[in-house]
């Protein structure tokens, strides 16, 4: 328990730290401890801080923190730990949503909204769709929710590859941009849209976390140990769709994050969901922190999609995790 | 304490459960035993308010066991199976602490209540791995801990579905045992069966089911006979007087050939 407390603890002081490290760098270099001063005394490098580099890498914390409480909530669902926040159609139909509005519509009267609010109601529409589908007879089966996801998903897909296939050379770029995710375009306004709806997912999640313990052990254990086990998959399905939906919109698809966190803070201090959910979003900020830095510094001056860093990172590290898996022993 | 009035329950066309009328009290330990595909344990989640009669009436304390909010008939009665899948890092007292969840409210574990889930543990001697990883537990002893928890429930009713299931003998006595101290405690326990000598020397009350319907009902004595079991079973029995007074039965083969050493596997 204490042990768990010291993690969260070492992980709540590496955010700040990996934010102001991130800030600090690029083609305008300012030392991390330097930056209380250009906040200050509007020192030289100001504008870079407060128009560029903060809205960036605040953005980028949030997404990377509503992606890996999402794994985490859905993992715990589904009691599957290979479970990803996609899973439920949110990331297909953001995709298929931005697909549409960016070879159907184009710039239009949105302006730089458009693709966003396309993303986030596409996202929206495909996950109540999953819903709908699952639900029977007033009940959700958890392995229908699966599978509805599945099929919905591939589906969207072959949306978004009809869709890529339409696009002209110009549409093509931006679509294929968007699709790989990026922070590129991180402004204050997207952070104080996305910020409260962040919010207000991981409180409904961060309250599920007890009964997603009692969930590991089975839908039935957890209907007689006296978890309301369907009001349980609706909150749940509810927080990963605004928050995702809300962290997709304004960077993309990127992958992994939400997939592979949950896993690092269950590796460092086993499987309790009050733990679990807490740590996953800080250790999901710092790590897309750090991968957006990586992104946007490893070429300069061109920028790597931030969604090809996670997924080369966290690659190597899921096949490590089924090799484990295959083992059986899980974790010992 | 539950009362089955005429409860049937049908799935598509097929009854697995039919007509079925029972009264059990509080203080009494009921073993229910049957084939496969019998309706024991559909009989059981029945009782718990998982599925809901498709007929009938069963009544909890009065009240129809669907009435019960899920939280509070947490509180009053508790179901062990043996099926499990802990896909995630637990240690095996967290997994016993989470027998606390209805009645924690919300609210963090006190050291009351993992008092109750170690002293659960050390009821049936599973106290030695509290530390250890759940999903590296032997069959036997996940099954050891999963019955902590339901002891660390603290329910006026206890459901348990097969559950001496991967125990070897000692603690499947051991087992037995605990259902009847708990019955003589002043609560409930209601268990399916599949070894006709456990339910016979600990049964206070069998009800011996077939193709979803009640066929006797009474002591193991007065219905573990060889007439009854070979009805039920469609295999001969032979019923021998035991040390303890009570009954064993063993179904006769008659295409088992004679024994020439005494070799005896356990388990």
């Amino acid at each position: 328990m204490q042990n768990r407390a010291n993690l969260l603890f070492i992980l709540g002081s590496l955010l700040p730290i990996s934010l102001c490290v991130a800030a600090g760098v690029g083609a305008y270099q300012i030392l991390p401890w330097h930056i209380p001063r250009v906040l200050l005394f509007h020192k030289d490098g100001f504008e870079v801080l407060i128009y560029v580099r903060f809205p960036r890498v605040i953005l980028s914390a949030i997404v990377g923190a509503v992606l890996a409480i999402s794994g985490a909530t859905l993992q715990g669902i589904f009691r599957n730990p290979l479970a990803d926040p996609g899973l439920i159609g949110v990331t297909a139909g953001a995709g298929l949503g931005a697909a549409l509005w960016i070879v159907l519509i184009g710039g239009g009267f949105l302006g730089i909204w458009g693709v966003p609010v396309a993303a986030f109601t596409g996202g929206m529409f495909v996950t109540v769709g999953v819903w709908k589908i699952a639900q029977m007879q007033g009940r959700v089966l958890t392995v229908t929710l699966l599978l509805a996801g599945i099929a919905l998903n591939s589906f969207a897909g072959a949306g978004i590859g009809l869709m890529t296939f339409l696009a002209d050379e110009e549409q093509l770029r931006s679509l294929t941009f968007w699709l790989l995710g990026g922070f590129g375009g991180a402004t204050w306004w997207m952070v104080a849209i996305t910020l409260p709806m962040a919010i207000i997912g991981a409180i409904v999640l961060f309250r599920l976390a007890r009964a997603l313990n009692v969930m590991s052990l089975g839908e039935s254990e957890a209907y007689h140990l006296g978890v309301s086990t369907e009001s349980l998959k609706r909150w749940a399905v509810f927080g990963v769709a605004l928050t995702v939906g809300a962290a997709v919109s304004a960077a993309g698809g990127i992958g992994f994050v939400g997939l592979v966190v949950p896993h690092l803070i269950r590796l460092m201090g086993g499987a309790d969901h009050r733990y679990v959910l807490p740590g996953s979003a800080l250790g999901g900020a710092i790590l897309l922190v750090l991968a957006d830095l990586f992104a946007r510094t490893i070429a300069v001056p061109a920028e790597l999609p931030v969604g090809v860093v996670t997924a080369l990172l966290g690659g190597p590290f899921f096949l490590w995790l089924l090799m484990r898996f295959k083992k059986e022993a899980i974790y010992d | 304490m539950i009362e089955l009035e005429r409860v049937g329950y049908r799935i598509g066309q097929k009854w697995l459960v039919r007509d079925i009328d029972l009264h059990i009290g509080a203080g009494q330990f009921w073993v229910f035993v049957g084939p496969n595909g019998a309706g024991k344990s559909t009989l059981l989640r029945l009782i718990s308010g998982e599925l809901q009669p498709t007929t009938g009436r069963i009544r909890f304390f009065g009240e129809a066991v669907g009435e019960y909010p899920p939280q509070e008939l947490a509180r009053k009665r508790a179901y062990l199976r043996q099926q499990r899948e802990v896909n995630f890092p637990f240690r095996t007292l967290e997994i016993v602490l989470l027998g606390r969840y209805p009645h924690l409210n919300g609210a963090k574990e006190t050291s009351a209540d993992l008092a109750i889930a170690r002293e659960s543990m050390k009821q049936v001697e599973a106290n030695i791995f509290a530390e250890r990883l759940y999903s590296t537990l032997s069959g036997g002893e996940a099954s050891r801990v999963d019955l902590a928890r339901i002891l660390a429930q603290e329910p006026r009713l206890f459901l348990l579905d097969e559950p001496t299931n991967h125990l070897d003998p000692r603690h499947q006595v051991q087992m037995l045992r605990l259902c009847q101290s708990i019955a003589q405690s002043g609560k409930t326990v209601i268990a399916a069966l599949h070894d006709l000598n456990l339910a016979s020397m600990y049964a206070e009350q069998v009800l011996m089911l077939r193709d979803g319907n009640s066929v006797a009902v009474g002591t193991p004595t007065l219905i573990f006979t060889p007439q009854q079991l070979e009805a039920v079973y469609d295999l001969p029995f032979e019923v021998m007087p035991h040390p303890s007074g009570r009954r064993v039965v063993v179904p006769l083969c008659s295409d088992s050939t004679p024994s020439t050493d005494g070799k005896n596997a356990i388990n």
